[in-house]
C-alpha cells in the first residue's frame, strides 16, 4: 500500500484520486491550452499592433476601416463553436458526477458550525473523518443542522452545498489510497476556515476492521467513551485539551474542580452541573473573555448517557 | 442664468460660475453632481482598499496574524460590500456617466436634473446607513448576504441590507435619468447610430439598473422582514427555502456584473479610438453587443449555483446561456484589437490603462469561460480561482477603465493637465501589482483553496505571501494616483479644449465646459469617430 501526501504544493492541481478527477483534468488542460492561445492572439496582437502602428507623426493618417463582415463572422463563429464544445464536454462529465450509483455504500453527512459529522449505517459516528474503502461506490447523503455549508474534496474534484432542511447527495469512487482534505466552501461564520475534515481511503479489509472497532464503542468505559464523543460532537474543534491555549472557546485543560470567572463578573464552580449546563445552555454562563452565541446548544442532540460520559472525560483532562 | 452671456468670457465655467459650499450641495448641474459622486466614491474606494490591504496582510501567513476570525470575516464583508455597492456599481455611471453623457450627446444637462441630485443624496444616505454598521455591531455575512447565515448572525445584517436597498434606489433613478436623456436630449442630427459607444454602454447599463435592481430591493426587503418579524421566507426552520434567496440574489447580481463592466467597455472604446486616431472597428457590433450582453445577462444567474442543489437540467441551461454571453464579449475584444490595426497610436496614460484593460480582461474572460463549464466549476466554485477571476474582470476591467477614463477626461473636467510621467508610473505600479496579487490566486484556487478563508493549510503559504506583496504595489500605485490627481487639479498646467485631438462632442467645448456645456448648441452630421 502506498500513501499520497495530502500537501500538493508542487502541483497545479491536487492529486487526482478518482476517475472523474482525471476527466475533469483533461478538460481543464484543454481549456488551459485554448485559453493560452486565445490570450496569445489577443494580447500578442495588441502588443504587435501597438508596436507596429506607434504614432510617428501627429498628422499621419490612420486607415479608415469601419467593419469587415467576414472577419466579424469569423471571430463570432469560432469562439461560439469552442464555447459550445467545452459546454457539451463539461456537461458530459457533470452528468457522470451527478449520476448516483446503485448499491453504493451510503453514509449520512451532517454539516454543522463548524464540523463535519458522518454516520454509517452500522451506527458508527465520526467527526471530521470519513473513512471509505478503495474502488467502491460511495454515496453521501448530506444535510446541515444550521446554515449552508459546502462539502468539497479537491482531490476528487467534487463539491456540493449542504443545506438545512433538505438532503443533497454526492457520490464518488476513490481510486487512490490516502488521506484527502475535506473543506467547507460555503461561508458559514467564525470558524469557516477551520471546518476541515479528512477523507481517508483505505483497503476493504482495513475499512471493515475499523468499522468493527468503532462499533464496540458502547462497551467502552465512560471516560473513554467521553473522549470519543468529544471528537464526534466536534467539541475538540473549539476547546483545546492538551494545554491552556484558547480556540473559539475556553480550554478545558485542568479545568474541572477549579473556579471560573464569568463575563458578568461573577464566579462559578466547574463541577458536574456546570458542565452539564454549559453543554445544554451554553449562553447561561459565559466565561470571561468569550462571547455568548458562539457555541451552539446541544439541547435535544445529546443523551443523558452521553452527558455523563463527557463529564467523566472532562474530569480526566489533566 | 442665460448661458449665452458668458460664452465670450473663458474664465467663467461650471466650476467658477457659482461659489461656496452650498452652491455645490444644491447644484443641479450634472457636471457638479458628477464631481460630488467622484469625491464620495473616491473616499469609499479608499476605505474598501484599506479593508483589502488588511485582508491580504492577515493572509500573509497561515494562522492568525493580527485579526480574530470574526474580525477577519467583518473586514472581508466590508471590503466586498463597499467595493461592490459603493464603488464599482455606481462608479462609472455616477461619476463619468453623469459628467459626460449630456456632453457627449450635446445636451445642456440630463433629462431630470433634480432627480439626479436626489440620486446623490439617496446614495449618500444609503452609504451613511452602511457606514453606521461599523459602529452598530458590524456585519459578517459576506457581501452576498446568503441565508440562513444572514438571518442567524448576531451582527447588524438588517441595517446593511437596508443600506444596499437605499443605494439600489439611487441606482434605479440614475438609470431612469440616463435612459430618458439618451432618448430625448440628443443634439440635432445625432441619431442613435451616431452616439458615442460610451453612451451605448451607459444606455445598456441603465436598462439593467432599472430592470434588475428592483429584484435586489425586494429580496433585501424580504430578508429584513424575515430578520425583524420572523416571517419564514428563506429560513428553513420557519418553513422557508434558503436557496430561493440565492436565485433572487443572483437574478440581480449577475446583471449587476454587467452594470459594472459595460460602462468600462464604453470607456475603453472611447480611449482606443481617440489614441489610435482611428474610427472604431465595428461600431454597430460593439453597440449592439452591449445590448445583447444586457439582455442575455438576465438569464445566466444560475451559473453561480451549479453546486447549490439546483437540478442538472437547470445547470445545463444556465451553462449554455452563459456561453452565449461569452460571444458578444469576445466580439468586443476583437473589435478593439482591429481598431488598433493601421492606427496612429500614442501611449499617454489613458491609453496605457485601456491596453491594460484589454490585457487583464482577456485573462478575466477566458477564465470566465472555464467557470461556465459545469464540470470545471464544480472544482473551482467558491475557491480562490473565482476570486482571481472576478478581480481580473472587476479590477482589471472596471477599475482600469475608471482610471483610464479619469485621466482621459481629466483635462475636460478640471481644465488642467496632470503630470504625465507620474501618471504612467501609477499605471505601471497598479498593473504589475495587480498581476502579482491576483495571478497566484488562480493557482491557489486550482489547488483547492476555498475563498473567505481566515486561515489556510501550509501548502498554500508561498502563493499567498506573493499575493500579499502584490497588494502593497497596488496600494502604493493608487496612493500615487490620488496624489497625481490632486496635484493636477491644484497646480496642473492649463489644458486646451481638445488635448487628445478626439472627435466626440465633449471635446468641442471649452475645458472646463461652461455651466450649460456648449456656448452654441451643437448639431451633428457624422458619426463620433470620424478620423479621416
Amino acid at each position: 500500500m502506498f500513501w499520497i501526501s495530502s500537501a500538493h504544493a508542487e502541483k497545479l492541481m491536487p492529486t487526482a484520486a478518482t476517475d472523474i478527477a482525471y476527466q475533469v483534468d483533461s478538460l481543464y488542460n484543454f481549456l488551459l491550452i485554448t485559453s493560452f492561445v486565445a490570450c496569445a492572439i489577443l494580447i500578442g496582437g495588441m502588443i504587435f499592433f501597438a508596436q507596429k502602428y506607434k504614432r510617428r507623426s501627429v498628422n499621419a493618417k490612420s486607415a479608415y476601416i469601419t467593419h469587415n463582415v467576414f472577419l466579424e463572422f469569423l471571430w463570432s463563429f469560432i469562439p461560439l463553436v469552442i464555447f459550445l464544445a467545452v459546454f457539451a464536454w463539461g456537461w458530459l462529465i457533470f452528468h457522470d458526477m451527478r449520476s448516483m450509483p446503485k448499491d453504493a455504500l451510503e453514509i449520512h453527512v451532517r454539516g454543522k458550525q463548524w464540523a463535519w459529522e458522518a454516520e454509517y449505517k452500522s451506527g458508527v459516528k465520526t467527526a471530521n473523518l470519513i473513512k471509505v474503502p478503495i474502488n467502491k461506490d460511495v454515496k453521501l447523503i448530506m444535510t446541515s443542522t444550521d446554515v449552508i455549508h459546502s462539502f468539497y474534496v479537491p482531490s476528487f474534484r467534487i463539491k456540493q452545498d449542504v443545506i438545512p432542511g433538505r438532503y443533497t447527495a454526492l457520490s464518488f469512487k476513490a481510486t487512490k489510497f490516502g488521506e484527502f482534505h475535506i473543506f467547507c466552501t460555503e461561508y458559514c461564520g467564525t470558524q469557516h476556515s477551520g471546518m476541515l475534515g479528512k477523507l481517508h481511503v483505505v483497503s476493504q479489509e482495513e475499512y471493515d476492521q475499523w468499522l468493527e472497532e468503532e462499533s464496540k464503542f458502547s462497551t467502552l468505559p465512560l471516560a473513554q467513551k467521553g473522549e470519543k464523543l468529544f471528537q464526534i460532537k466536534a467539541c475538540s474543534g473549539c476547546h483545546s485539551v492538551a494545554d491552556k491555549s484558547v480556540k473559539a472557546g475556553p480550554s478545558l485543560y485542568q479545568k474541572f474542580g477549579t473556579e471560573e470567572e464569568l463575563a458578568d463578573g461573577s464566579k462559578a464552580n466547574v463541577d458536574e452541573s456546570y458542565i452539564r449546563e454549559s453543554i445544554l445552555a451554553p449562553n447561561a454562563k459565559v466565561v470571561k473573555g468569550f462571547n455568548a452565541g458562539v457555541m451552539p446548544t446541544f439541547q435535544g442532540q445529546i443523551s443523558e448517557e452521553e452527558l455523563a460520559a463527557l463529564i467523566e472525560y472532562v474530569k480526566t483532562i489533566k | 442664468m442665460a448661458s449665452s452671456t458668458h460664452g465670450s468670457n473663458p474664465d467663467v465655467n461650471y466650476i467658477t460660475e457659482f461659489k461656496g459650499i452650498k452652491s455645490w450641495f444644491t447644484s443641479l448641474d450634472h457636471k457638479r453632481i458628477g464631481l460630488l459622486y467622484m469625491c464620495s466614491i473616491f473616499f469609499f474606494f479608499l476605505l474598501g482598499g484599506i479593508f483589502a490591504l488588511l485582508i491580504r496582510l492577515e493572509l500573509f501567513k497561515p494562522g492568525s496574524q493580527f485579526l480574530t476570525p470574526d474580525q477577519y470575516n467583518q473586514v472581508m464583508t466590508y471590503h466586498g460590500a463597499i467595493m461592490v455597492f459603493m464603488v464599482i456599481v455606481p462608479g462609472i455611471p455616477a461619476i463619468l456617466g453623469n459628467f459626460f453623457l449630456p456632453l457627449q450627446i450635446g445636451a445642456k444637462d440630463v433629462a431630470f436634473p433634480r432627480l439626479n441630485l436626489a440620486s446623490w443624496y439617496i446614495f449618500m444616505a444609503g452609504a451613511l446607513i452602511a457606514m453606521s454598521t461599523l459602529f452598530l455591531g458590524k456585519i459578517d455575512t459576506g457581501w452576498t448576504f446568503y441565508t440562513p447565515y444572514s438571518i442567524k448572525t448576531g451582527t447588524a445584517a438588517t441595517i446593511m441590507v437596508l443600506a444596499a436597498f437605499v443605494m439600489g434606489m439611487s441606482s434605479i433613478l440614475t438609470g431612469l435619468n440616463f435612459i430618458v436623456t439618451t432618448h430625448k436630449l440628443r443634439a440635432p442630427g445625432m441619431t442613435m447610430h451616431r452616439i458615442p459607444l460610451f453612451i451605448w454602454a451607459l444606455y445598456s447599463t441603465a436598462i439593467l439598473q432599472v430592470l434588475a435592481t428592483p429584484v435586489l430591493a425586494i429580496t433585501l426587503l424580504l430578508l429584513a422582514v424575515e430578520r425583524t418579524f420572523g416571517v419564514g421566507i428563506f429560513d428553513p426552520t420557519l418553513g422557508g427555502d434558503p436557496v430561493l434567496f440565492q436565485h433572487f440574489f443572483w437574478f440581480y447580481s449577475h446583471p449587476a456584473v454587467y452594470i459594472m463592466i459595460l460602462p468600462a467597455m464604453g470607456i475603453v472604446s472611447e480611449i482606443i479610438a481617440a489614441f489610435a486616431r482611428k474610427t472604431i472597428f465595428g461600431y454597430t457590433a460593439i453597440a449592439y453587443s452591449s445590448l445583447g450582453i444586457a439582455a442575455v445577462s438576465f438569464f445566466v444567474w444560475g451559473h453561480h449555483m451549479f453546486v447549490s442543489g439546483q437540478s442538472e437540467v437547470a445547470g445545463v441551461v444556465f451553462s449554455f446561456l452563459t456561453m452565449l454571453v461569452g460571444v458578444p464579449t469576445a466580439i468586443k475584444m476583437f473589435n478593439w484589437l482591429a481598431t488598433l490595426y493601421k492606427g496612429n497610436i500614442s501611449f499617454e496614460t489613458p491609453m496605457l490603462y485601456a491596453l491594460g484593460f484589454l490585457f487583464l480582461f482577456a485573462i478575466g474572460g477566458v477564465t470566465g469561460i472555464m467557470l461556465a463549464v459545469m464540470a470545471i466549476d464544480v472544482h473551482f466554485h467558491d475557491t480562490y480561482f473565482v476570486v482571481a477571476h472576478f478581480h481580473y474582470v472587476m479590477v482589471g476591467g472596471t477599475l482600469m477603465a475608471i482610471m483610464g477614463g479619469m485621466y482621459y477626461w481629466f483635462p475636460k473636467m478640471f481644465g488642467k493637465m496632470y503630470n504625465e510621467t507620474l501618471a504612467r508610473l501609477t499605471f505601471i505600479l497598479i498593473f504589475i501589482g495587480f498581476n502579482v496579487t491576483f495571478f497566484p490566486q488562480f493557482i491557489l484556487g486550482a489547488m483547492g483553496m476555498p475563498r473567505r478563508y481566515f486561515d489556510y493549510i501550509p501548502a498554500y503559504h508561498s502563493l499567498n505571501a506573493i499575493s500579499t506583496m502584490g497588494s502593497w504595489l497596488i496600494g502604493i500605485g493608487f496612493f500615487l494616483g490620488l496624489y497625481v490627481f490632486i496635484e493636477g487639479i491644484r497646480k496642473g498646467p492649463k489644458a486646451s479644449a481638445n488635448p487628445w485631438g478626439a472627435k466626440t462632442l465633449e471635446w468641442q467645448t471649452s475645458s472646463p465646459p461652461p455651466h450649460f456645456n456648449f456656448d452654441v448648441d451643437p448639431t451633428v452630421n457624422a458619426g463620433p469617430y470620424e478620423y479621416k
